[in-house]
């Protein structure tokens, strides 16, 4: 535990931190719970679909996932929003952006790879050059160069301003290729998944509910990894900021010998 | 308003000077040309000498050579700030961020347009494919062009601070400018193709894309040039 006064507001996550460490727990532990009852439901208890045999169960995990992630892009972008607006400009806000944005490309990467183990036996190819899944492929590399923009140093302001920048253009620039790659793939097909689902949902009770164990699940896993990676952005700011206090002292401590 | 107004000179005189170094030291005559000339001989190598399949790929071909090019550009045209400091003199100049970019831009566009022009003529040869309606292949190329110097004008100077700039300049820009290359792509292929209709709801697309960062750049520009 840290005692010395740093400049890094420390006071209120500080006081809180015990009251919302257990929240925090439980919200794991519900995470970890939800997602194993999923799989459960999923591949023992739900039937299989008329339609797509034992395929549909991959549905109980995949369109969670890409929920998830654009949650995780929506929350970077409102967090970089508030990063700019000056009133509410803080070091929070660009932390949070960074650790929803980490945690979106991890479930952008998920959505593709269940994507495509499920387009395999149904379209009869891993890949097709559909809108949506172009997009979510443009999406994957376009967030993985806003995690790199984050890595180049700078000073804190500096380095807050460019990434919040990076975050809204990237944010921006989804609906604009989407919108390109509608135009430009002249034999569209209609997003497949989301037609099964409204004819799952009318098919079987058990299925519907499992869909929705899953959607509430991975959103609590969401909020648990942000939780963790934001407070873990904290913890290397503040060890940076305290070893430059450490360096410091001693530098001082060598000029009064 | 004085504001735009000065911002515009600001932007002409930041171009003029940009295209005066180029003229000076020759860096993209002398290497960016002939770099975007060899990729249009090894796409030729890697589809094979069939002469019908790259006629008709010609438009994507000169476009992917289009935006490896600009990725040299871009790194060209903060490679001229970060010697000797000049961006701190730039800083220092007192002139409007917005300007700069879109002086900078401006310049990068130029001499982007000159380099379509003789990739254009170039591939013509090369992969047999008349260059018909030409008006369509030049508006594309300028409104596209805006698009392409814009982003990467503004990208350049999101990664100045960089250590590993010339490593994620491409990174960002490739996937944004997506759009851009698609729509040039398209719209080249119905110019070549003879239904230059088909190219309207491209050639609006590639204007949209121009305005949307180019005021991006002219808004976010100076807090990026801030950057120490």
């Amino acid at each position: 535990m840290i005692t010395t006064e740093l400049p890094d507001r420390p006071t209120p996550t500080e006081t809180k931190r015990p009251l919302g460490e257990r929240a925090l727990r439980v919200v794991g532990v519900l995470a970890v719970v939800g997602v194993v009852a999923t799989v459960w439901l999923g591949l023992w208890i739900t039937p299989e679909d008329q339609f797509m045999g034992n395929l549909v169960r991959l549905l109980y995990i995949h369109p969670p996932m890409a929920w998830v992630a654009f949650l995780a892009y929506g929350l970077s972008f409102l967090s970089s929003l508030a990063y700019l607006w000056p009133r509410t400009r803080s070091a929070i806000w660009d932390r949070l952006a960074g650790a929803s944005a980490e945690v979106g490309v991890v479930f952008t990467g998920l959505t593709l790879v269940t994507g495509s183990i499920w387009g395999r036996p149904t379209w009869g190819t891993w890949w097709t050059w559909d809108p949506l899944l172009t997009t979510t492929a443009l999406l994957f590399v376009l967030y993985l160069g806003y995690l790199a923009i984050r890595h180049v140093p700078g000073t804190d302001e500096v380095r807050g301003k460019r990434n919040a920048i990076a975050a809204l253009v990237a944010f921006v620039d989804v609906p604009v290729v989407y919108f390109s790659v509608y135009l430009w793939q002249s034999l569209h097909q209609t997003p497949s998944i989301l037609n099964i689902e409204t004819r799952k949902t009318t098919v079987h009770g058990s299925m519907a509910w499992t869909l929705l164990l899953g959607f509430c699940s991975f959103t609590l896993a969401f909020i648990w990894l942000v939780a963790q990676r934001y407070r873990l952005a904290g913890l290397e700011a503040r060890e940076e900021s305290f070893g430059l206090e450490i360096a410091l002292a001693e530098r001082r401590l060598e000029g009064g010998r | 308003m004085p504001g735009v107004a000065s911002m515009w000179r600001d932007a002409l005189l930041v171009m003029a000077k940009d295209l005066r170094v180029e003229l000076r030291s020759r860096v993209a005559i002398n290497q960016v040309v002939p770099f975007a000339l060899a990729v249009l001989v090894l796409f030729g190598l890697a589809l094979g000498p069939n002469l019908h399949l790259l006629a008709s790929e010609t438009a994507g071909l000169v476009w992917m050579a289009v935006l490896f090019s600009c990725v040299l550009g871009v790194q060209r045209s903060y490679a001229i700030e970060s010697t000797d400091s000049a961006k701190d003199g730039l800083r220092l100049s007192g002139l409007d961020p917005a300007g700069v970019f879109l002086g900078k831009a401006g310049a990068l566009a130029i001499q982007l347009f000159a380099l379509e022009v003789v990739l254009a003529l170039v591939a013509s040869i090369l992969y047999g494919a008349p260059l018909t309606n030409a008006l369509v292949l030049v508006v594309t190329c300028i409104v596209a062009t805006l698009g392409l110097a814009a982003v990467g004008t503004f990208y350049g100077a999101l990664a100045l601070g960089a250590r590993v700039r010339e490593t994620l300049l491409p990174l960002l820009f490739f996937p944004v400018v997506a759009p851009v290359l698609m729509g040039a792509m398209k719209a080249w292929q119905a110019g070549l193709a003879g239904t230059p209709g088909k190219a309207d709801g491209w050639l609006e697309l590639l204007f949209v894309f121009a305005l949307a960062y180019g005021a991006i750049g002219t808004v976010a520009f100076g807090p990026l040039l801030e950057d120490g």
